[in-house]
């Protein structure tokens, strides 16, 4: 994580985003948030509320968002914390983006079991379309970033873009997934695997084939 | 092989849909008050009766870490449940389908298991990458409050109890529960001394009892069905179903629910279509996710996947994420990316972890071309040494773990590459 640092604080970032506040919606969103912790206990939702600019940023700015830090300092007056606290855990976790970011963050999974099923060819295949780690695309629709085991194993290799999950991902299949995000288009998320629902073994399930068709209640066979 | 009806999570592909009507007609919130009115302590007993050991990796046995909440507050605060659903373990894969195909399970096993430890209220602390799941998570729990089985009043038991969900933001560290407890408090994930323990002083220094996803989603069915049931699988010590989850080299990867001590080989020729390549082509296993030793092929084809077969040949069940690598591995490298890993998720707390991580998987990349010593071998092994053990909590121990079963596996394939680059360089002058 030594890798990551914080845009500087300029007289043009200032500008740009001192007036930062929650629109409606993310407001009603951020008070929902505090809630759901006791009283006095509002930093319990720095996290949500951390998440709910960094989108909101991304809303204006036509990207997926990052946290100025006049935004962090926003949530802290919002929470009643010490501006410090809250950059501790912007640059603590990792999906915070510390710098602007494109339209679509691409994110690649390259541990272990993502690699044993190819997730080379997956970082190849965003490379050759001119992806650099790290770094934004020029036209501004890209942002490629390596990511640690992503909890899809039994459908690797797989890329996060934006919200959604892409597994079972060949080079040719990322390929259309990307082409369709360009035309903007939404292609379908999940299990790229032609035929596979989502971790059952491939070509069928094993076990419980009764669920396939039917909300099937095995309590009669107890 | 076990029985479908007697798997626990039976829509755990999600061909069925994950809401509230649904999860009903499968069985899931039926009659739940009167679980809940045979009283805290028999539904200890029960699970306690039951065998059931922690899913989360370390396998503490769960009715026993409940019984460690007070039983009365003294001094007024209250208890907390907190649900570890931080599944960032690389090769686990199993809490994010409880999540986004039977959520409901979850949340009834938090009633469950809050009013058995006498909690005021539950968090589940899900990893922030699980963006979609999530979002399953607070609807199915918004679906909930709305039918009355909990919040006020919960199913009509006259018991209070309150389900909140907590994302994360990426930090794989937040996996470990006092770091998630300070997460949860809205500082950096980093692990606190113990003691005090969580049960004594946790979240917002209330007693708190962390619990993975699956220990907690499986204790309504074992209420319903009874400890012998569940007890009635596996081997003595290792009882009941499990998750596992299978990545790599075989030829289908899947999830699967099957019975604890299934027979390594069984388990992938029963659900993955073997290997690929077939047994001949199988190089190594790491049976528990990534923070286990890995085991050569020999001894892992018979081994019984539980806690005890996976210790008896120097690994263990961890998470049961089980990561298969045939003979076109390149084995150092899937070590030092597993050394990567750790060195990119420790949290920079202590000091042997926050160096010593940087330092092995600078280490494993010299070994991967073979670029070092012979003795360094001994020297990276003796690194591990000093990190394990050495450290707040046990990530320090995962990042060595693995590095320490490739030494002792694999130390020839080491020299050959330290040899070979010799050699080359040897030529090359």
């Amino acid at each position: 994580m030594a890798d990551r640092y914080i845009e500087p604080v300029t007289a043009e970032l200032r500008e740009r985003w001192g007036a930062f506040a929650f629109s409606p919606g993310w407001e009603e969103k951020a008070k929902a948030a505090i809630t759901r912790y006791p009283d006095g206990r509002q930093k319990s939702a720095v996290m949500a509320l951390l998440d709910f600019a960094q989108r909101q940023v991304g809303e204006e700015t036509n990207t997926q968002g990052w946290l100025p830090i006049p935004v962090m300092e926003y949530v802290a007056a919002y929470l009643d914390m010490p501006v410090i606290r809250v950059v501790e855990v912007a640059t603590f976790y990792t999906m915070y983006n510390l710098v602007p970011v494109g339209r679509y963050h691409v994110q690649v999974c390259g541990t272990t079991p993502c690699w044993l099923r190819g997730s080379d060819e997956v970082m190849e295949t965003c490379k050759k379309r001119g992806m650099k780690k790290g770094h934004t695309t020029e036209d501004g629709l890209w942002t490629l970033t390596e990511v640690e085991c992503m909890g899809n194993c039994a459908s690797a290799p797989m890329v996060q873009i934006n919200d959604d999950n892409f597994e079972d991902l060949t080079g040719e299949r990322l390929d259309a997934v990307l082409d369709a995000l360009a035309e903007g288009k939404t292609p379908k998320a999940g299990t790229q695997e032609p035929g596979r629902h989502t971790v059952e073994p491939v070509g069928g399930p094993t076990t419980l084939t009764a669920m396939v068709d039917a909300n099937h209640d095995y309590r009669g066979e107890w | 092989m076990l029985a479908d009806k007697d798997r626990i999570f039976t829509n755990v592909y999600g061909f069925q849909p994950w809401n509230l009507d649904a999860a009903r007609a499968r069985g899931d919130w039926d009659n739940t008050k009167d679980i809940l009115a045979k009283g805290q302590d028999a539904i200890i007993d029960e699970i306690k009766a039951s065998g059931l050991r922690g899913r989360g990796g370390a396998g503490f046995p769960t009715g026993m870490k409940w019984s460690f909440m007070p039983k009365e507050s003294k001094d007024g605060r209250p208890s907390f449940l907190v649900i570890n659903a931080d599944e960032s373990e690389p090769g686990s894969c199993k809490d994010r389908e409880i999540i986004r195909h039977d959520p409901h399970k979850l949340i009834e096993g938090a009633l469950v298991a809050g009013f058995a430890m006498r909690a005021r209220a539950a968090y589940i602390y899900i990893r922030g990458e699980y963006i979609r799941e999530a979002e399953t998570l607070f609807t199915a729990v918004q679906e909930a409050y709305d039918a009355g089985l909990i919040g006020k009043n919960a199913c009509g038991s006259g018991y209070d109890f309150d389900v909140f969900v907590h994302r994360g933001a990426g930090a794989y560290i937040c996996g470990e529960e006092t770091a998630m407890i300070e997460s949860l408090e809205g500082k950096k994930g980093q692990p606190r001394l113990k003691p005090p323990f969580p049960a004594g002083a946790g979240l917002y220094g209330c007693p708190t009892t962390v619990n993975n996803v699956e220990s907690i989603a499986v204790a309504p069915t074992i209420m319903r069905r009874g400890s012998a049931w569940f007890s009635s699988f596996g081997r003595e010590n290792n009882k009941g179903t499990k998750l596992f989850q299978i990545s790599g080299h075989v030829e289908k990867p899947c999830v699967v629910e099957e019975e604890m001590g299934i027979p390594f080989k069984d388990l992938i020729e029963k659900h993955c279509g073997g290997i690929r390549g077939g047994w001949d082509n199988l190089l190594a296993v790491i049976p528990g996710g990534s923070s286990v030793p890995l085991v050569p092929a020999a001894e892992i084809m018979d081994a019984p996947m539980d806690f005890d077969g996976l210790k008896a040949v120097g690994s263990g069940l961890g998470t049961a994420a089980v990561i298969v690598m045939d003979k076109s591995t390149d084995i150092v490298k899937a070590i030092s990316r597993i050394s990567y890993f750790y060195k990119h998720e420790s949290c920079g707390q202590c000091t042997p972890c926050r160096e010593g991580t940087g330092w092995m998987w600078r280490m494993m990349e010299r070994l991967r071309v073979g670029d070092a010593q012979p003795e360094e071998i001994d020297m990276l092994f003796q690194v591990t040494k000093q990190v394990e053990g050495h450290t707040i909590c046990a990530l320090g121990d995962a990042a060595a773990w693995p590095i320490q079963g490739l030494i002792k596996h694999f130390r020839p394939e080491l020299e050959r590459r330290i040899a070979d680059a010799g050699n080359m360089a040897e030529a090359a002058e």
